[in-house]
């Protein structure tokens, strides 16, 4: 690993938006997330995984791979990060190195091959990722990109991620770091508004930006880049003239806010889009912040009746689905804000939490699922996917929402599932996106599949095993063991796990 | 017959390609009770688990051996020990296989030397077998990772044995499906033969429902049925990925072999079947000889929308083989082939030229030469979309499509589905024409108009004139 990289892993370990990190000792802190991932009982992407997932739904760059066929062959255009616009980020490019550039070193072709695309696609920038393979045989890209940044006049930006540096959260933030070693701060904006903002770590999944922008634009407010997704390389590039900046609720770029705050004096804070209440808290932490920014005070009270237009629209479509889905059980198996945030809508529809995951939740989530359920009674610290399978199998709820990990436990089970993580069939962001939940469970639980494929064959065996395997011949595995199963679902129609295990 | 080219790209645009650690791990993942391993970093393992669950729509157990910077430098024996205890404790498979990748390949990774320290140092791996196949990403395609696979599978437990006069060893080539698969074996077995499928992904990923959640691969070859192939009459392959194994079985068991080039069309079916009756010394069956005459029909029905198709095919070199060749039996023009890696298959595909490229030379290909047709993976979907061209989904991965598992390809029935399934893709691309669809020109237009002032035919038609005319 070269000594710059290593010296921008130890800088992001350094995070202060990172409380975990600022909970530790100074000891500790020295040490970093550090901690080995365990041969062959580990799962998750690697750290160029994160960088890319972090940086490619900036649309209209070229995104090209320096390494092995592996490293993107077996990877491009697998997630749905929607584009307004260009559709070059969904193009494939890899130097797709052989054994001859392993061993003369692969920069040569590097170089080559971003002349190829400003020849052919002519993109506002390339950005080049570093993998294993490359960085093992010490192609430096951060001198390629130069000299061809030099040579080609446009920007050519290294992310320097190897998968072997980390797991996918930490690509997360060193492509945020990328972003801030070259890209923000390079173009000036054409024009500026009081009502600029920026939003942080929101991906744009199956077009869910576009559930919440509505909302923005009826108050006036700008988005002046969405980092990343349906980005543009010129927006994030005059990212530092916004007033504010919105944290999505996930930390994966945390990085760029503060750093944004230290150097541009940008104020951010943490939102989510998901719940119809955490929207609105959004909206109103939005609208106060620009206010203080400087933006015309009437902007609070515009806010502010939107919200209750919205709201009241909102509960009085998710009532419409009370009649069929009161009475029905939903096991509620995600992280964080999450496991209380749609609560409310869902109990709105007469739904009740047979449980809900508590894993990753803070305190401070713990404190408001029992506030909205009660006691905590129906908190579930870890479930194996043993455990959910059997929960199901014996009808102890009517329904998993989860990320893709577990869909395979509910479905094998033939229980309904509905992804309610990466979104990648339907978006539940906004106002919008809560109603559409609640339609999604009820299109999902009335599906009168669920009734035939339940019903057991006449002659008693209804062809399980098809004879594979036989039932003596499983070994009984540990509780715990069942983890590695858990992540081997979690790929599942191109999903992310919740978490990398760390 | 097709001349091999390079693409001389620097950049490749739009793999169509794809590594082969992932081919050798779809291999394994056909070994009965399996825990296949890629030795690299987390990311090897995890683009590939997505592909195969995005295909094949199941959980697929596939394993890593989590490299991290420091292990890829110092050499990855610890983490191979670790990973073989680790997944011998959780899930307890009768056979761990391991992929090398990109990375330890790079840093040099002595693993066939390592298995056998571990095996000295652990003795409580003794009931697993351990299969190594080494498989550089830049080297080589899925293909070539799938064929090494199979080799080093045989290599590692076959043993010699007494000749069994009637079971016979077949290899499938990685790409049939699980539907492909059983066809076969449905085949081979009505000539009173019995068949040992390697690898057999027809028992594990053809999507049934367990009735317990479990760890490994829920079916496939057996140990018993692996070590059995050392007494096989015979060794079928389909596709000329299967060669190196199946010479690998006459090797080490003296087994006779044939391998067919494809199993996708009537003549090279023919020549299947009559191998087989030869083998076990039994007339073709009757079932067989009227699904050869509905195949038969099904062509003559189908010629009318395949003849003179002009197609762009993306695939690895012996499914290029078994589509290419039949859509040429059927009458369309192989305008553009491209494939991912070098074989002898490649000299058998009736079109002028093969080259190893991307999907961009494939839109591009398309493009340059009106093609009506493509046929590709799933990523050719953005080039259709962009040319305005229907796209025929084959091969790995096809992850917008379901019931990749049960779509057949092979034998008379499965050709037949094939010829139907593009037939029928052509259909729907047929123009419906409206009434105003064939205008005149202007000159014709003018010719037929009245003439302005030209006496009585110069009036227009009025009821009043008609009325006046007929009286």
């Amino acid at each position: 690993m070269s000594v710059s990289l290593k010296a921008k892993i130890a800088e992001v370990f350094e995070e202060p938006g990172c409380d975990k990190n600022q909970g530790k000792t100074e000891k500790e802190r020295k040490k970093g997330c550090t901690k080995q991932l365990n041969p062959g009982a580990a799962a998750g992407g690697c750290a160029f995984d994160g960088a890319k997932i972090a940086l490619q739904p900036v649309v209209d760059v070229a995104h090209l791979v320096h390494g092995p066929i592996a490293c993107e062959g077996n990877s491009w255009d697998n997630r749905h990060s929607a584009s307004s616009g260009s559709q070059l980020y969904r193009t494939g490019f890899t130097t797709d190195i052989n054994e001859l550039d392993v061993i003369y070193g692969g920069e040569k072709r590097l170089f080559k091959s971003i002349r190829e695309i400003i020849d052919k696609y002519d993109p506002p920038a390339v950005f080049v990722y570093q993998t294993c393979v490359t960085a093992l045989v010490g192609d430096d890209i951060e001198a390629v990109c130069q000299r061809a940044t030099e040579k080609f006049g446009k920007p050519i930006i290294p992310v320097n991620a190897p998968g072997f540096a980390g797991p996918k959260n930490l690509g997360n933030k060193l492509g945020a770091e990328a972003l801030l070693d070259y890209v923000i701060g390079t173009v000036e904006p054409e024009f500026t508004t009081p009502y600029d903002i920026n939003i942080i770590g929101e991906y744009n999944l199956v077009g869910e930006l576009w559930q919440v922008k509505p909302l923005l634009d009826a108050l006036g407010i700008r988005i002046l880049s969405c980092i990343s997704g349906d980005g543009r390389y010129n927006e994030v590039a005059s990212a530092h003239r916004a007033k504010v900046n919105m944290m999505v609720c996930s930390k994966s770029m945390i990085n760029i806010a503060t750093k944004m705050e230290q150097r541009w004096g940008i104020p951010y804070f943490e939102g989510s889009f998901y719940g119809i209440g955490d929207m609105s808290d959004t909206l109103r932490q939005i609208a106060t912040l620009l206010v203080k920014q400087g933006a015309p005070a009437d902007l609070l009270e515009r806010t502010e009746r939107l919200i209750a237009v919205e709201e009241a629209r909102a509960w009085e479509r998710i009532a419409h689905y009370k009649t069929r889905l009161t009475g029905k059980r939903a096991l509620l198996i995600t992280g964080g804000v999450k496991s209380w945030s749609v609560v409310a809508a869902l109990q709105e529809a007469g739904i009740e939490i047979a449980g809900t995951s508590v894993k990753k939740s803070t305190k401070e989530d713990k404190e408001k699922i029992k506030e909205i359920m009660g006691d905590d009674a129906h908190m579930i610290d870890d479930m194996t996917p043993r455990e959910m399978y059997n929960m199901l199998r014996d009808a102890r709820a009517d329904i998993m929402l989860s990320g893709g990990r577990s869909q395979f436990v509910a479905l094998k089970a033939r229980m309904p599932w509905l992804d309610i993580n990466q979104e990648r069939h339907h978006p539940y962001g906004g106002y919008e996106g809560m109603v559409e939940l609640v339609r999604e469970i009820d299109r999902a639980i009335y599906n009168p599949v669920w009734q035939q494929v339940r019903i057991p064959a006449p002659w008693g065996d209804d062809g399980e095993t098809l004879g594979a395997v036989p039932t003596a011949a499983i070994p009984e595995v540990p509780a715990q063991g069942m983890g590695f199963l858990a992540d081997i679902a979690a790929k599942a129609m191109g999903l992310e796990p919740e978490e990398i295990p760390v | 017959m097709a001349s091999v080219v390079e693409s001389k790209k620097s950049c490749t645009v739009n793999p169509l390609k794809m590594s082969q650690p992932l081919g050798a791990s779809f291999a394994f993942l056909g070994l009965d009770a399996c825990m296949p391993v890629m030795h690299g970093s987390q990311g090897c393992t995890s683009f590939g688990l997505v592909l195969l669950v995005r295909h094949f729509k199941e959980a697929i157990p596939l394993q890593t051996t989590a490299m991290n910077e420091v292990t890829s430098i110092l050499g990855g024996y610890d983490n191979i020990e670790a990973a073989l205890l680790n997944i011998r404790k959780r899930a307890a498979p009768k056979v761990i296989a391991i992929c090398s990748t990109g990375l330890t390949e790079t840093k040099g990774d002595d693993v066939d030397g390592y298995i056998v320290t571990v095996r000295k140092r652990k003795p409580e791996l003794d009931d697993t077998e351990i299969v190594y196949v080494s498989t550089p990403d830049y080297v080589g395609a899925f293909e070539d990772g799938y064929k090494h696979a199979i080799t080093a599978i045989v290599k590692a437990l076959v043993k010699p044995l007494p000749v069994k006069a009637d079971q016979i060893t077949l290899l499938p080539g990685s790409h049939l499906s699980p539907g492909d698969i059983d066809e076969l074996r449905e085949i081979i077995e009505s000539f009173g033969l019995s068949s040992i499928v390697l690898p057999d992904i027809s028992g594990s990923l053809d999507g049934h429902i367990a009735p317990d959640w479990r760890g490994t691969t829920l079916g496939g070859t057996t140990l018993e049925q692996i070590r059995a192939a050392g007494g096989s009459a015979f060794t079928l392959g389909v596709g000329e990925q299967t060669r190196e194994g199946a010479e690998a079985l006459r090797e080490i068991a003296g087994t006779p072999l044939e391998i067919f080039e494809r199993l996708t069309g009537l003549e090279v079916n023919d020549r299947f079947l009559q191998r087989l009756a030869q083998i076990s010394g039994k007339p073709v069956p009757a079932k067989y000889r009227r699904q050869r005459s509905q195949l038969l029909d099904a062509m003559l029905d189908g010629h009318f929308y395949t003849g003179g198709v002009k197609v762009a095919i993306g695939a690895e070199p012996d499914l290029l083989l078994a589509v290419g060749g039949l859509l040429h039996e059927m009458g369309a023009e192989l305008r553009c082939c491209i494939s991912t890696t070098k074989s002898p298959a490649h000299a058998l595909l009736p079109a002028e030229q093969v080259v190893l490229g991307d999907l961009e030379d494939l839109e591009r290909g398309a493009a340059d030469a009106g093609c009506d047709l493509l046929i590709t993976h799933s990523h050719g979907r953005q080039a259709a979309e962009r040319l305005n061209k229907p796209l025929l989904r084959i091969g790995f991965p096809v992850f917008d499509r379901i019931g990749n598992a049960h779509r057949r390809m092979v034998g008379y029935r499965g050709t037949m589905d094939f010829i139907f399934e593009i037939a029928n893709l052509m259909i729907d691309q047929i123009v419906h024409h409206h009434p105003g669809d064939w205008p005149l020109t202007p000159e014709a237009a003018a010719a037929a108009a009245p003439s302005a002032g030209a006496g009585c035919c110069g009036t227009p038609l009025t009821p009043t004139t008609l009325a006046e005319a007929s009286a």
